[in-house]
């Protein structure tokens, strides 16, 4: 396994470094413990947003910190969920009296962590709403599992509720847009190979030369199934067919198209999905009104992509269009 | 013999020094049907956990367990990290609670213990979750009890019980947990979290039985 790292139990913590030396102007980096806040937080009267995760899904979460977006990002150790100490001090990092709403992905680790962190701030008298993004539809059969994994939306859930907040919008009205914006969305992803954490240095699944593993969620899990490798178009179809279906999203309605990369895959590659997204998009009589395309939630260097679509209304779209001016995402700034 | 807080310090070591020789075996297991973080977090929770019990000597049981619970909690992350931390909470409050030290009080102290993992993590019997190697052990805990046998004999039963229960994981398919998402493909697999708890136990008949 080669790697561009120091050490393999400082990988979190040379990333900050890295994070805190591009972004010191504007970013305030912590080491013990791990978080990344806005310079100006806690901001005067505006609602805290906070998320975290495990690291190796960049630019998720620290990416998103800044104006318009997250107050702070709390980053776990590799595919590990950061722990309560870490959000308790980010939620009153960023608590300006308004209340923090939590961002948090369905995985069981991040659940756990993160009721932990809001009974420990309710306790301190701060008011929390937790916003839990679920939108995988590869995940069947939620009744015997650990449920949806949040995945693609949860970016567009910081975007959005994120801009609601920035604009002045109550805790409860924040956490009620980020919680329509997990319910309007969709995704499921793919892999062409696996990844390889630094901790094991293994890849985590095997996958033949032709095969392709659909389903994958973001932490090297492996899929629901293998099949043999197909074009593009035949992969696209195979990921946005049960996204249309499930929600389902209806001939008319608006959407944002979401084509994300896993981490290994060019841009190139990317765009040639996304050219078949809307063209499958067309055939389904979905408008789609924005798109997003790039490496926004990744899997270390796993190579592949999931699809995320968002049924858009007009205040949705206001707020993603919304000025944002963060490391990984900036416009209208 | 009584659970007293030299036996506990004693099972401190012996558990973390598990997880360290264990490591690449969890981590192992992990990947197979999880995310393969499973031996490193455990082994970095509880090596911080043993320089924590060494600076803050405690005099009883119930602090240590206590001690540990809070740096697991703050340390390990995934899910491990609030429900180890949780078992060790609820146990040291029970060994508080009921500081007799025997097998009654022992095994009261870990039926609180389970309660508390199963109502933060949701699992039940038969999951595929740390709670198959707990339930088994539990019970042998209480039976133990029941028939006043010795705390020894106690301590090896319940060890054998979560080894009994870790092995029976293998062909389940789970429901909880990272794991779940493989639906059937999670079967023909030993449980991580299960394998944890059975050298839990293990490391407690090593460290507690005279």
């Amino acid at each position: 396994m080669k790697k561009l790292i120091n050490a393999h139990d400082r990988v979190v913590a040379d990333a900050l470094r890295g994070v805190q030396a591009a972004h010191g102007d504007r970013l305030r980096v912590s080491f013990d413990p791990y978080m990344i806040v806005r310079a100006d937080a806690p901001v005067s009267g505006k609602v805290g947003l906070i998320s975290g995760g495990g690291s190796g899904h960049e630019p998720l979460h620290g990416g998103y910190v800044g104006r318009g977006m997250l107050d702070a990002a709390c980053p776990g150790e590799v595919f590990t969920s950061p722990t309560p100490d870490q959000m308790l001090a980010a939620t009153k990092a960023v608590d300006s009296g308004a209340g923090v709403v939590h961002i948090v992905k369905n995985y069981t680790g991040d659940v756990l962590n993160f009721e932990m962190a809001a009974d420990l701030a309710g306790a301190d008298g701060v008011q929390v709403e937790t916003v839990l993004t679920n939108d995988d539809v590869a995940v069947e059969d939620s009744l015997y599992t650990a449920g949806r994994r949040g995945v693609g939306v949860t970016v567009l859930v910081e975007k959005i509720a994120g801009a609601a907040a920035e604009a002045g919008r109550s805790l409860q009205e924040v956490a009620e847009i980020g919680r329509r914006v997990n319910a309007q969305g969709r995704s499921m992803g793919m892999a062409l190979t696996p990844c390889i954490t630094p901790a094991s240095g293994h890849p985590s699944f095997e996958l033949g030369d032709d095969e392709v593993e659909i389903g994958i969620g973001i932490h090297g899990e492996p899929g629901r199934f293998k099949e043999k490798a197909g074009t593009a178009a035949q992969i696209a179809e195979r990921l946005l067919t049960p996204i249309v279906e499930d929600l389902p999203f209806s001939s008319g309605d608006r959407v944002l198209a979401f084509v994300n990369g896993m981490g290994g895959t060019p841009l190139l590659e990317l765009y040639i999905v996304y050219a078949e997204v809307a063209r499958l998009a067309g055939e389904h009589g979905l408008r789609i009104e924005r798109n997003l395309v790039g490496n926004y939630i990744t899997s270390l260097e796993m190579q592949g992509c999931s699809i995320t679509l968002l049924k858009l209304d007009d205040e949705l779209l206001e707020y993603w269009d919304a000025p944002v001016d963060t490391p990984a995402l900036r416009w209208g700034a | 013999m009584a659970i007293d807080a030299a036996g506990v310090h004693r099972w401190i070591e012996l558990f973390a020094q598990a997880m360290a020789e264990h490591r690449e075996e969890l981590v192992r297991l992990d990947t197979a049907i999880g995310d393969g973080d499973h031996g490193t977090n455990m082994d970095r929770g509880m090596q911080r956990a043993l320089e924590k019990v060494a600076a803050e000597p405690a005099a009883d049981p119930g602090a240590l367990l206590k001690t540990v619970a809070m740096t697991l909690i703050s340390s390990v992350g995934g899910a491990a990290g609030p429900l180890y931390g949780t078992l060790f909470l609820q146990l040291g409050g029970g060994l508080t609670d009921h500081p007799a030290g025997d097998v009654t009080s022992y095994a009261a102290a870990w039926r609180r213990a389970l309660d508390g993992v199963q109502s933060r993590g949701k699992a039940q019997a038969g999951d595929k979750t740390m709670v198959d190697a707990m339930i088994p052990a539990v019970e042998a805990l209480e039976q133990a009890a029941d028939t006043g046998a010795e705390l020894d004999a106690a301590l090896h039963a319940a060890a054998d019980a979560a080894r009994e229960g870790m092995l029976a994981t293998v062909p389940l398919v789970a429901r909880r947990g990272r794991a779940s998402y493989l639906g059937e493909r999670s079967a023909g697999h030993q449980d991580p979290g299960a394998t944890s708890t059975h050298y839990l136990f293990e490391s407690a008949a090593e460290a507690l039985a005279g």
